[in-house]
């Protein structure tokens, strides 16, 4: 008889991104002070995989954890009101918050999927603020579990997981064991508006509240920013009159 | 001019023709020169300097009406208010948000996601929200959520001297109110002859919990909207409910790929929680079976609900695809329910007496139907014919009690239409608030009234 263990749990990580860019007028990093945040849209297909995966019953529960400072609450709230049964919020504010990069999120993420005993990790493939692109793999390392990257179609098959990627040459189709971390890429799913009868259920359900020390975390980062900088201001354009001047124009410019 | 508008200021032809037109057959009519204020400080500052020459003033939002409101006949000044593009003030637990001209119905929507708000009224094209309130527009929704009149509740409006007022009070946004002339309606649907609409105080709903569509076809149009009737009669808050005829059914599977039967269809939409749906669906397909109606074919999840629903929306481009080459013009006559069945059916005894390619689709849950013709611009035989047969389709809409726009708009094509609709008396009436609000006629001059 074939086991057909059910996957108990999922945790998905929201992660919140700025709206808006702009470099600190000392070129020490980005504004962040007033900006808007907002789901980072990898994040929010993460999250939508995790709450159809449960809708089909194929998993039990589905937890959202995000790191941050207050504020990380209310992308775990927007996570709840998509179907996510409770949060997590660990706790990271100020410098330790500046200098939070995959590195420490993945040693957390690692900490708690041992805690909370998750057959599931789903990430956003990266935060399309930083674009590092490197919690998913970081994690997966750190608790020698399989990875199934830039997933573009997941489905579930006993106690392995069938996952076709996105890759250059076009898609690769693996089949890995859970334990497992799985990274979202575009075209995964559409997520889900959350609509106000759900956003409203979801103020119910619980968060809890987690500090990285608790976890047994380091949060010293091994990565100092020298700078930021603006791409450099587009020069205005030069308009010709004939195509002898055109040519004339790129030999004096070194071009040809 | 450049002096007053920091946002810029254009007088090359491409730049004027690109503000002449719309999306409708009128031909373009450019402006003498375009500006683009980006805040309501700057509108006010040229219209008073327009004032003071006796300029024509157009507003002009995204340019996709379809009644020619943006043609300057008179040639003037064009305000481009595309850079006027902030959302300000959302209240969600009063379900309220306030937009500049630049934000167009899909940005809002997109804005809101978080919220589980969204702002119902969808035409076809994503029009800039000032716009639709010009316009008095309308969409799919309408039949359960309304149109831009229900759903306006207060405009930040410049008039032609460049005096900036707030139809309801500034900042107010009370769910209801019995204060004063309801000039906040009276400039909705007045297309930009009264004043430039620079800011619009709109009314949310929550996203509903859950939405199901389903698709029923009918041996007769008589069937479809009889079914129609009595759905809304028993009680059902139905979301969307429209009607394609055989004709538009058949240039749609051929441009989406589907394989729909080639009769009058409904394409239905419920709104609720689920039990609220399933009381409404059941409700619903007791009706259509007893005229006839062919079980239900559904759409639950997202994705499909938005093929079906795309078939809808591409219904232009489909009837278009049945004639490449060719230029498309859509009626917009409006009836009571009852009479919806017998105009529909003239309407198509007409088309075909005038050798006319036409597919009829129409939001019948308000007894409005646009008739979606196909024609061969170099062809002035049948252009002729089709000018003909939208004019006798108005006029038969007036005979029933109906109206010769339900959401489009008078613009250019309908001025002569409006005076057999609602009578001199009323076009006195409505020439003399035009004239104690633009006593020199700048405001979009040759629309609406003659």
């Amino acid at each position: 008889m074939h086991s057909n263990r059910y996957c108990n749990r999922i945790i998905v990580l929201p992660f919140s991104v700025l709206l808006e860019i702009r470099v600190k007028p000392d070129n020490s990093g980005v504004v962040t002070d007033g900006v808007k945040h907002s789901m980072n849209p990898f994040c929010e297909i993460a999250v939508e995989e995790a709450v159809k995966l449960k809708e089909k019953k194929l998993i039990k529960e589905v937890v959202a954890v995000s790191c941050g400072p207050q504020q990380s609450q209310e992308t775990i709230r927007t996570a709840l009101a998509m179907g996510a049964d409770r949060g997590i919020h660990v706790e990271v504010a100020g410098k330790d918050y500046e200098t939070l990069g995959p590195l420490q999120v993945s040693k957390i993420m690692a900490a708690l999927a041992k805690k909370e005993d998750a057959q599931l990790i789903i990430l956003g493939k990266q935060a399309i603020d930083d674009d590092c692109n490197q919690t998913g793999q970081m994690t997966a390392a750190l608790l020698d579990w399989p990875q199934g990257t830039f997933a573009s179609e997941v489905s579930l098959d006993g106690d392995k997981v069938k996952v076709v990627r996105e890759i250059d040459g076009g898609l690769e189709t693996i089949k890995i064991s859970t334990p497992a971390v799985l990274t979202a890429d575009l075209r995964l799913n559409t997520p889900r508006y959350a609509t106000l009868p759900n956003i409203m259920k979801a103020k119910k359900k619980k968060i809890a509240n987690v500090k990285p020390a608790d976890l047994g975390v380091d949060l010293t980062s091994r990565l100092e920013v020298l700078k930021v900088e603006e791409p450099p201001q587009r020069q205005a354009g030069v308009k010709v009159e004939t195509v002898e001047d055109l040519v004339g124009k790129l030999k004096e410019t070194g071009r040809i | 001019i450049t002096d007053f508008c920091a946002g810029g200021c254009c007088g090359r032809q491409t730049v004027r023709e690109q503000h002449g037109k719309d999306e409708s057959v009128h031909r373009c009519r450019p402006p003498d020169v375009v500006v683009f204020p980006r805040c309501v400080e700057e509108v006010s500052a040229l219209a008073k300097l327009c004032h003071r020459h006796q300029l024509p003033i157009i507003p002009f939002g995204t340019g996709t009406g379809l009644e020619g409101g943006v043609g300057a006949v008179k040639g003037g000044v064009c305000f481009s208010l595309r850079n006027m593009d902030q959302i300000l003030d959302l209240h969600p637990e009063d379900f309220d948000v306030t937009v500049e001209p630049g934000v167009t119905r899909k940005a809002l929507n997109s804005y809101l996601r978080e919220t589980g708000l969204w702002f119902p009224v969808d035409p076809g094209a994503d029009a800039s929200l000032c716009g639709m309130a010009a316009t008095s527009a309308s969409g799919t929704n309408a039949v359960r959520y309304g149109t831009m009149r229900e759903n306006v509740m207060n405009l930040e409006v410049v008039l032609a001297d460049g005096s900036v007022i707030h139809t309801a009070g500034r900042n107010r946004r009370p769910r209801k109110t019995a204060a004063g002339y309801n000039l906040t309606n009276l400039f909705v649907g007045s297309e930009g002859t009264l004043g430039i609409i620079t800011k619009t105080t709109l009314r949310l709903y929550g996203v509903p919990e859950e939405m199901v569509s389903a698709v029923c076809s009918f041996s007769s149009v008589q069937a479809a909207v009889d079914s129609t009737v009595q759905i809304l009669q028993a009680g059902v808050p139905i979301a969307r409910i429209e009607f394609l005829d055989e004709v538009m059914i058949d240039a749609c599977n051929k441009f989406s790929s589907l394989s729909y039967p080639v009769s009058p269809t409904l394409f239905l939409e419920f709104h609720g929680s689920e039990r609220s749906l399933e009381e409404q669906v059941n409700t619903t397909e007791d009706i259509t079976q007893s005229n006839g109606g062919s079980d239900f074919q559904w759409a639950r999840d997202a994705e499909t609900r938005n093929r079906l629903w795309k078939a809808r929306h591409d219904a232009w481009y489909a009837a278009l695809a049945m004639r490449p080459g060719c230029k498309a013009y859509a009626t917009d006559v409006c009836v009571p329910l009852s009479r919806l069945p017998h105009i529909i059916v003239e309407t198509k005894e007409d088309l075909i007496e005038s050798r006319l390619t036409g597919h009829i689709v129409g939001h019948v849950g308000d007894g409005n139907f646009h008739c979606l013709m196909v024609m061969d611009p170099s062809d002035q035989d049948e252009l002729h014919r089709v000018h003909l047969f939208s004019q006798r389709l108005a006029r038969r809409a007036l005979a029933m009690d109906g109206t010769c726009t339900g959401e489009h708009g008078v613009g250019l094509g309908k001025r002569s239409l409006l005076c057999e609709e609602v009578g001199p008396s009323v076009i006195r009436v409505m020439q003399s608030l035009k004239d104690a609000i633009d006593p020199n006629n700048l405001m979009n001059p040759g629309k609406i009234l003659l």
